[in-house]
């Protein structure tokens, strides 16, 4: 009879935690490990499979950690995806493999999160497979969970990958937007490690829509694959928007994140470390930026014009963000940031729920009259992001108004060998949820470069 | 990395750098940007494309802050970490008539480059160039070759006329009939020139705010254009003069004033 509970986890302890910009989970010990995995109950069909956007064979895995071998077990993994570090610690598991799991019916899943996590971190050698070359080449724009997933892909194909990374260091959001408290740099660099040693090429400070467009990759390329990220933040449009204080979310963690300014004055890009916060948002984001600015000395408030039920971020993070002392204000919504030339505050307006909307929550309307003002001295504003739309301005792709690249079922643009995944044509959503896309995109290309060879009619 | 092939002292804590990078030069155009970062330790900085050849870019700056000063420390054969272009959009290059360039400090690099684009597309070119003193002046043998006119001013009357550029340009505005201003400068100074020529001159001012990506990612650059939010290194870095919130912008970039100060004496400490 399975355990009706997970076997713990340590974590750091808040009071500690919010010191540091380190792990907040410690991740599974050999023994918790083993004693989880004793806890899968070895499904004949495997709903947990199902409910993973790249189909990992959970069972096959967890067994192999239940019998000890860990090196066998994250082969298993990485059969279908090659960033297991990262999946195991940003998937939201409770809405996938883990809401699928049988014995969470009664009890408490499965821990297949954390169990793929210590799978991946116990690889200490990467063992590489060696692959036979062919001689087509791939060129991937952006290095984030879309583009890494699709060049491992190809390149396990025997496909020569190179892949243009507008930024200085690699991982895309995995690098610039998750913190290192949530998503260690160092697991990146594994992850990429490992993508290189397929013989993937990364070539970084390349701006694809500047210094090259879509048309030139084309020409030089026999396939592209676009996974240029949701890099364009959006602001309110309300007004004091522009008053010194105020961040986009993407702003302040990509100046912690990839400039450490966390570490100003070793580092020299700085940031501006605030009394009082509030940040804008519900969503995974919000609470990211919200635990930095905890950790850079900050009260920080997050706000929310809907309530805790219908907030987009996963309940790990809005657990940890409460446990580290951050308040939160719900059915909230700031209508104005005062101050002249800095931050002193926000206008509110109370808000309470109405009928529900397009995507099925509830839509929160403002209460007449409710206005109300918080001081502070810094606002956040982590309402989301979109599609960057440099490379849908500089190309003739097909676009949406969001300048989101359109794509059909198999990720294929409007544009012949030219396919595209992730955040670039979704907008913001998960990091798995690009990764499944991403290898659906790998096996496409892989399609149209084999039929492609055979038609002697093409170029 | 991104070796220097040149370096050159040009004014007063002035300097000019050959950056090799054939790739950006094949691609770049006058009136956009770089981004470089000089180490690991190094934040990300936009500098506008002062000239570019086949193979280099040249960039032209003013020892400032702590990465300025870090940048001019280096020499010739030395490399930089991250050299990334060209970004922003090219200036709008085409016949006008005359145009007039008002550089001031600084911008005197940067608006040669669209000065000499300007003068290939048949414009007639005059140029006001004006700086602190004498020796914060550079490249009026350059200017000289473009413009029909030169107009040198001084803050402190060392070389050409005593007094800012914007006082010179409303003077030839009386004697000249002028198509298009380009002001590039301190902000104050461009400010100033779109005051002057407010409802008489189409006027293009060029903005170098504090930046990170230089994509359009951060949004750190946000300046209000036409009562709308712009990211001036994606919309931009050139907008219509008339339609900026300058005292907005103006506040904007004394942001990091603070930590610009504590970084700075950090290096005084070293």
């Amino acid at each position: 009879m399975a355990k009706q509970t997970q076997t713990p986890i340590k974590e750091q302890d808040p009071e500690d935690r919010i010191k540091n910009f380190e792990e907040v989970c410690l991740g599974y010990t050999k023994e918790g490990a083993i004693e989880e995995a004793s806890r899968c109950l070895q499904c004949k069909k495997p709903l947990c499979v199902e409910g993973c956007p790249v189909n990992i064979n959970i069972p096959k895995f967890i067994k192999l950690l239940k019998e000890g071998k860990f090196d066998d077990s994250v082969k298993v993994i990485k059969e279908t995806n090659n960033l297991p570090g990262v999946c195991g610690r940003v998937c939201p598991q409770e809405e996938q493999c883990e809401k699928m799991c049988i014995l969470g019916k009664k009890y408490e899943p499965v821990n297949i999160g954390k169990l793929e996590r210590f799978a991946a971190d116990y690889e200490a050698d990467l063992k590489i497979p060696k692959v036979k070359k062919n001689n087509k080449k791939i060129a991937i724009i952006g290095s984030g969970p879309a583009g890494l997933t699709c060049a491992a892909d190809l390149a396990l194909k025997g496909y020569n990958v190179t892949i243009f990374e507008a930024l200085h260091d690699f991982g895309g959001v995995l690098r610039y937007g998750i913190p290192e408290f949530r998503m260690p740099k160092k697991i990146v660099e594994k992850e990429i490690g490992y993508i290189q040693g397929l013989g993937v090429k990364l070539i970084k400070d390349t701006v694809v829509g500047k210094l090259y467009d879509i048309e030139e990759l084309a020409k030089k390329f026999d396939a592209v694959f676009i996974a240029a990220g949701a890099g364009l933040p959006y602001f309110m449009d309300i007004p004091g928007e522009t008053v010194n204080g105020v961040y986009s979310a993407n702003e302040y963690l990509v100046r912690v994140n990839l400039m450490h300014a966390n570490q100003f004055p070793q580092y020299n890009t700085p940031i501006k470390r605030a009394d009082k916060v509030i940040v804008v948002g519900g969503g995974n984001v919000a609470m990211d930026a919200a635990r930095t600015a905890k950790r850079l000395g900050a009260d920080v408030t997050v706000v929310y014009r809907r309530t805790e039920n219908e907030m987009p971020a996963r309940a790990e993070e809005v657990k940890h963000a409460k446990e580290e002392g951050i308040h939160f204000m719900m059915l909230t919504l700031p209508i104005r940031i005062l101050g002249k030339e800095k931050v002193e505050g926000v206008e509110c307006i109370q808000m309470k729920l109405g009928g529900e909307d397009e995507s099925g929550r509830k839509r929160p309307e403002p209460i007449e009259s409710s206005e109300f003002t918080i001081d502070c001295d810094q606002v956040i504003i982590a309402i989301g992001q979109g599609p960057n739309p440099l490379i849908a301005k500089t190309s003739k792709l097909e676009h949406g108004f969001k300048s989101n690249i359109v794509v059909d079922e198999n990720m294929k643009t409007s544009m012949e060998g030219v396919y595209a995944a992730g955040d670039i044509t979704s907008g913001a959503a998960t990091v798995i949820k690009a990764m499944g896309d991403a290898k659906k995109a790998a096996n496409t290309i892989d399609d149209y470069l084999k039929n492609k060879g055979k038609d002697t009619t093409e170029k | 990395m991104f070796k220097i092939v040149k370096k050159q002292k040009l004014a007063e804590d002035t300097f000019l750098m050959e950056i090799e990078s054939p790739e950006i030069a094949k691609k770049a155009k006058a009136g956009q940007f770089i981004i470089l970062r000089i180490d690991e330790k190094g934040e990300r900085i936009p500098l506008t494309i002062a000239d570019h050849s086949k193979r280099t870019i040249t960039i032209v700056f003013l020892v400032v802050g702590e990465t300025t000063k870090q940048l001019a420390s280096l020499r010739k054969g030395d490399k930089l970490l991250d050299f990334v272009g060209p970004l922003g959009n090219p200036s709008d290059i085409k016949e006008y008539g005359t145009v007039c360039l008002v550089g001031g400090g600084l911008g005197i690099a940067p608006i040669y480059s669209i000065g000499k684009a300007l003068k290939k597309s048949k414009n007639n070119i005059i140029t006001i160039i004006g700086a602190k003193t004498k020796k914060h002046l550079f490249w009026e043998d350059r200017f000289k070759k473009i413009s029909h006119k030169l107009i040198i001013c001084t803050d402190d009357g060392s070389k050409g006329i005593k007094g800012f550029v914007s006082n010179a340009l409303k003077n030839l505005m009386e004697e000249e009939r002028i198509n298009l201003v380009i002001a590039i400068g301190p902000p104050i100074m461009m400010k100033v020139i779109s005051d002057i020529t407010k409802d008489r001159i189409k006027t293009i001012a060029s903005l170098n705010p504090i930046m990170i990506d230089g994509m359009g990612m951060c949004g750190v650059c946000r300046v209000i254009v036409d009562e709308t939010v712009k990211f001036a290194c994606s919309d931009g870095p050139e907008f219509d003069a008339h339609k900026i919130e300058w005292d907005e912008l103006m506040n904007r970039n004394k942001m990091y004033a603070e930590e610009e100060q504590c970084n700075n004496q950090k290096c005084v400490k070293k």
